[in-house]
């Protein structure tokens, strides 16, 4: 039974890794940057829900779609003002940048809203209790992964079915057979990014529902994990960084449960390393071959 | 990383003195300010780090810049170099009276353990390329963190003891701790002292130089630039690569002991991903693969946060706007193509003054 | 690539002579007519530990200014951020000793004082740290400090206390090993709790980077049928896993130490998740002294929140210096070294009262000697433990 809620428990965690990992691999993929800010929008996404749930009073819904606003715009904001004007400069310099921005909005909000945690409302209430009470399951985890399959199917049938979609795709595969084609790269960077940082206050918003601890650096850590979960699956894959964030929250209930807690930490990494070893590309990621 | 700028082999000899000289004028700018009194506080404790952060600017532009592989992992490397650095320091206290030999073996040993463990890493890791590479690296970096962070090694007269997560070293009365899991090591000898770091970067430098000068660095340029090409001349990419990789780590283990032996408290957790992207950034900015812009970049930007300091609140903010404002304006097209256009301009100057003075001479 | 270095070098004369300038302009302005004494401090003002570095700067700032308004010694406070890290930390440090600091309040946190006291001990320079509490902060410097309780005396206090009030048989511990405060209280207690009344039936451990998901800690202490958790840790992991318990129907006794003091004030916290929490803390937020009073109201409406531990221990430091200054004939003109003299003797001689206890005094090592108070949380609110 242990082994039942420990797996549970994995999974809760793994589909929180999950959500942040679809934006990170939305972005990579069609604008081919590590956008490491990308936790901390989350963060501002989770504070901009908790002052609308608890200093305005908003119902929940209204809370949700303020924050997913509130991060879209943001997301758009940086996007025109960071990334844009960096578009043809070497990759590294846009991941450096975007290093810079993390650092922005985690200093910008221990200014704005300062440095006390913040306890984060119970938007979720409620548990299911299986087999006499041995097994609980919080509605929120059940939510969380709901959430997380709508969005990984949405975002599926948005890139495989929606002419902006196909333009993602396209920009992906090819930016310059894609301008030649008359798509607008630019705009459709944009909306990635206005897409990506939407699904981030979503992230926010569940990610602290479940661990309810606000602080302005509530989301580098997810962040990172995020990012390792999305290479993990296969960086620029949907369903890769679905399944590569489960497995990773997976392998570190496991490796907690199971192994050591001192240290799981050094074992999630280790487990990571061996399965790059094997398939170089992550589980469900391309393999590129070089041509000459 | 395909953007890369082409790194030219052909370093003039000027090139190199101008790099060696620069480090040399800081280091006498130093002294007259140390000797005239005009030193603060503030820079002389930054003296020795300026130098280890520049030391490990130097050898990760070794991996990023000239190898070409993205490295998120550097910290672990340094990490290494630190703590092995701090135990040969511990032992051999007693029996070497001379600070500076003392230092020499320390970063001997750090450099020797740090590029033992970056071969070993670099077998399996460098097989992966890009992104890849990159979150491998960053993991073996919180590996090491970790199992440092659970480390507890103590010394007595019946030589060292060794314990892992639980504090179990028993340890005779005349022993002391040398690493204490997460407390770190305390009671550190500060031997590293500004004239060995400079020597470092130096050395480093030199060495680097060196290298690229060697059939072994025009090996890797060619694989960084093109890989299929360079195999297909014969170059034998793995055994190239993981050569760099080593000696990247190698010198990165003797920043980490420089960088350690600095301060009397040293605990594994400042080895972490923050740091490894910090050294990252100093190359960026530098440039890849120029290992003066290194050497600037990583003196500048550690110098910048304490100088900001006066804005009390607001310092990391501002901080991470000069940060991005750097990237922005550095990689500006129009700022770019109007500055190189001012120094065509002034170079055009410059050769017509020496031309119209040697006609004044002749 | 030539653009960035022309411009960098350019920058960087330009920002080693601003350096340069403003170490050669600092020291002539302390060595005028010194009418006020300089405390320094260092704390982590930003990063994730920014929490305590502001309590105590804070804390500090209200009780230098009620100093400064009676009239007589006069302060002038500077807090420099030191991001919870030794290297900063030590870089903050100078930063004070350029401004001329005479007297400083340490470090804030446990690692970055690890560093500062050790330059504090070589160049003379007093400190008291309102919460940085490992031995080694103190040991073996004559004129280090602590306002706190060290870690060792947490961590046996704690077992005794456990001990003899038999509030558990069976006891789980819960810490974070990446931490050194918390790794400290863990060692003492195991050591402390050989022999006694309860038996450790589960140790398992989290670091800062996986402090969000505690499941797997918490069915550990469960399994093992723990009938007392200990979390010797900071407030912010204690509410996780208060919440985490609770929603999987595990209800044990909690006690935990004085980082956990803060978990009722934070904003948006539900109360009842900590209801019959036992915590040993030296400060009491809703003490009805008129000390406590005083001090809790002006930092709420100076700052908007309620003052915490670490707030009320540098309070505490500040009015400890002022009593030892007084008492020692201190003046603002005297150098740092003749404070630190004067200060050494005054401390280990001396009785202080303030928010965190009555009758502290230091022993020769700098460590404080005053009675832990057993709290437990009842209805929001502390109550004395007998």
């Amino acid at each position: 039974m242990s082994f039942l809620s420990h797996l549970i428990n994995g999974i809760s965690l793994g589909s929180i890794y999950a959500i942040i990992a679809l934006g990170y691999t939305m972005v990579y993929g069609i604008a081919k940057m590590l956008n490491f800010a990308h936790g901390d929008v989350i963060m501002v996404g989770a504070y901009v829900c908790f002052f609308a749930l608890n200093a305005f009073g908003l119902p929940p819904v209204v809370s949700i779609l303020l924050a997913m606003l509130v991060c879209t715009v943001l997301g758009i904001i940086i996007e025109r003002l960071a990334y844009k004007p960096l578009r043809a400069a070497p990759s590294l310099a846009v991941l450096i940048t975007a290093i810079g921005v993390s650092y922005f909005l985690q200093n910008g909000a221990l200014i704005l809203w300062s440095a006390s945690p913040k306890v984060f409302p119970t938007i979720f209430e409620g548990t299911i209790r299986l087999f006499d009470g041995q097994l609980t399951i919080g509605l929120t985890t059940l939510i969380t992964i709901a959430a997380c399959i709508v969005i990984m199917v949405g975002l599926t049938l948005f890139t495989g079915k929606t002419k902006m979609g196909k333009a993602m795709r396209a920009c992906s595969e090819d930016k310059d057979a894609a301008i030649l084609m008359g798509i607008n790269v630019n705009r459709t960077i944009s909306v990635t990014f206005a897409i990506g940082s939407g699904l981030a206050a979503i992230a926010g918003v569940l990610l602290c529902s479940a661990y309810p601890l606000l602080q302005p650096t509530t989301g580098s850590m997810p962040g990172i994990k995020a990012f390792t979960a999305a290479v993990f699956g296969g960086i620029g894959s949907i369903p890769g960084a679905f399944l590569g964030g489960i497995l990773l929250g997976i392998i570190e209930i496991f490796a907690k449960a199971y192994i050591s807690t001192e240290l799981s930490d050094a074992i999630v990494f280790l487990v990571l390393i061996l399965v790059l070893l094997i398939k170089p590309a992550g589980l469900l990621g391309k393999k590129t071959v070089v041509k000459v | 990383m395909e953007r890369i700028k082409k790194f030219h082999l052909g370093k003039t000899r000027r090139e190199k003195l101008i790099t060696f000289g620069l480090v040399l004028v800081f280091f006498g700018f130093i002294e007259i300010l140390q000797a005239t009194g005009n030193l603060s506080n503030l820079l002389k404790g930054q003296l020795v780090p300026i130098c280890a952060y520049v030391v490990m600017a130097l050898s990760l532009n070794l991996t990023v810049g000239i190898l070409g592989e993205l490295s998120l992992g550097h910290a672990g490397f340094v990490s290494i170099g630190a703590f092995t650095g701090i135990v040969i320091a511990q032992v051999l206290r007693p029996a070497i009276e001379s600070n500076g030999l003392l230092l020499l073996i320390a970063l001997a040993g750090g450099g020797i353990a740090a590029g033992l463990i970056g071969f070993l890493i670099g077998i399996p890791v460098l097989r992966l390329r890009g992104d890849y590479l990159a979150i491998v690296t960053l993991a073996f970096g919180e590996i090491i963190k970790s199992l440092i962070n659970n480390l507890y090694i103590g010394l007595d007269s019946k030589g060292l003891h060794f314990s892992f997560i639980n504090d179990n070293l028993r340890l005779l009365e005349d022993g002391k701790k040398i690493l204490s899991g997460p407390l770190g090591a305390n009671g550190l000898p500060r031997i590293s002292s500004f004239i060995g770091g400079i020597l470092l970067v130096l050395f480093t430098l030199y060495f680097l130089y060196r290298l690229l000068g060697s059939r072994l660095g025009r090996a890797i340029l060619a694989m960084r630039d093109n890989a299929i090409a360079a195999e297909s001349v014969g170059i034998n990419i793995t055994r190239y690569k993981l050569t760099a990789f080593t000696m990247s780590a190698f010198i990165a283990g003797m920043a980490g002991t420089l960088f350690a032996l600095s301060f009397s408290s040293v605990n594994a957790s400042k080895f972490n991903v923050d740091m490894s992207i910090l050294i990252l950034v100093f190359v960026v900015l530098g440039g890849l693969g120029n290992l003066r812009g290194s050497i600037i970049a990583a003196g500048l930007l550690t110098v910048l946060p304490e100088l900001l300091r006066s804005l009390r609140d607001y310092r990391m903010l501002a901080y991470s706007v000069i940060l991005i404002a750097i990237m922005l304006v550095t990689n500006n097209q129009i700022l770019v193509h109007w500055w190189t256009q001012r120094k065509k301009d002034l170079k055009g100057l410059f050769t017509r003054l020496r031309k119209s003075k040697q006609g004044g001479e002749g | 690539m030539k653009k960035i270095i022309a411009v960098v070098c350019a920058i960087l004369m330009l920002s080693v002579s601003v350096v340069a300038c403003t170490a050669s302009n600092k020291p002539a302005a302390s060595d005028q007519t010194a009418t006020v004494i300089k405390i320094g401090a260092t704390g982590p003002l930003t990063g994730g530990a920014a929490i305590y570095g502001q309590a105590c700067a804070n804390a500090a700032q209200i009780a230098v200014d009620e100093i400064n308004a009676l009239g007589g010694l006069q302060f002038e406070l500077r807090y420099e951020d030191d991001a919870h890290d030794p290297e900063k930390a030590v870089n903050a440090y100078a930063a004070l000793k350029d401004w001329g600091a005479q007297v400083t309040l340490g470090s804030v946190t446990t690692k970055p004082a690890l560093a500062t006291s050790q330059l504090n001990f070589e160049d003379n320079l007093f400190a008291i740290t309102p919460s940085a509490s490992a031995v080694d902060v103190v040991k073996g410097k004559s004129n280090v400090f602590q306002m706190c309780f060290t870690d060792p005396n947490q961590g046996t206090a704690s077992a005794d206390y456990i001990a003899s009030k038999e509030l558990g048989t069976k006891v789980a511990i819960i810490y974070n090993n990446g931490d050194a405060y918390s790794t400290g209280i863990y060692q003492t207690f195991v050591d402390e709790a050989a022999g006694k009344n309860f038996e450790i039936v589960s140790t398992t451990t989290f670091t800062d980077e996986t402090a969000t998901d505690f499941s797997a800690q918490i069915a550990d202490a469960k399994d093992n049928g723990a009938d007392l958790v200990f979390l010797p840790i900071y407030y912010q992991p204690a509410s996780l896993i208060l919440k985490q318990c609770k929603d999987v129907g595990y209800a044990p006794k909690f006690f935990g130490v004085d980082g956990m003091d803060g978990i009722l004030t934070m904003e948006g916290f539900d109360p009842t998740l900590a209801e019959g929490v036992m915590l040993l803390t030296p400060f009491n937020a809703d003490a009805s002294d008129e000390k406590t009073v005083n001090f809790v109201k002006k930092y709420q409406e100076k700052f908007g929140e309620i003052p915490n531990q670490f707030a009320a221990d540098a309070y505490d430091c500040v009015y400890a210096i002022y009593q030892a200054c007084q008492n020692g004939n201190v003046t603002a003109d005297m150098t740092a070294e003749q404070i630190n003299e004067v200060l050494k003797v005054q401390f280990t001689s001396m009785t202080f009262n303030g928010l965190t206890g009555e009758n502290m005094t230091w022993d020769v090592e700098g460590m404080v000697s005053k009675e832990p108070k057993g709290m437990v949380i009842q209805n929001g609110g502390y109550v004395g433990m007998e």
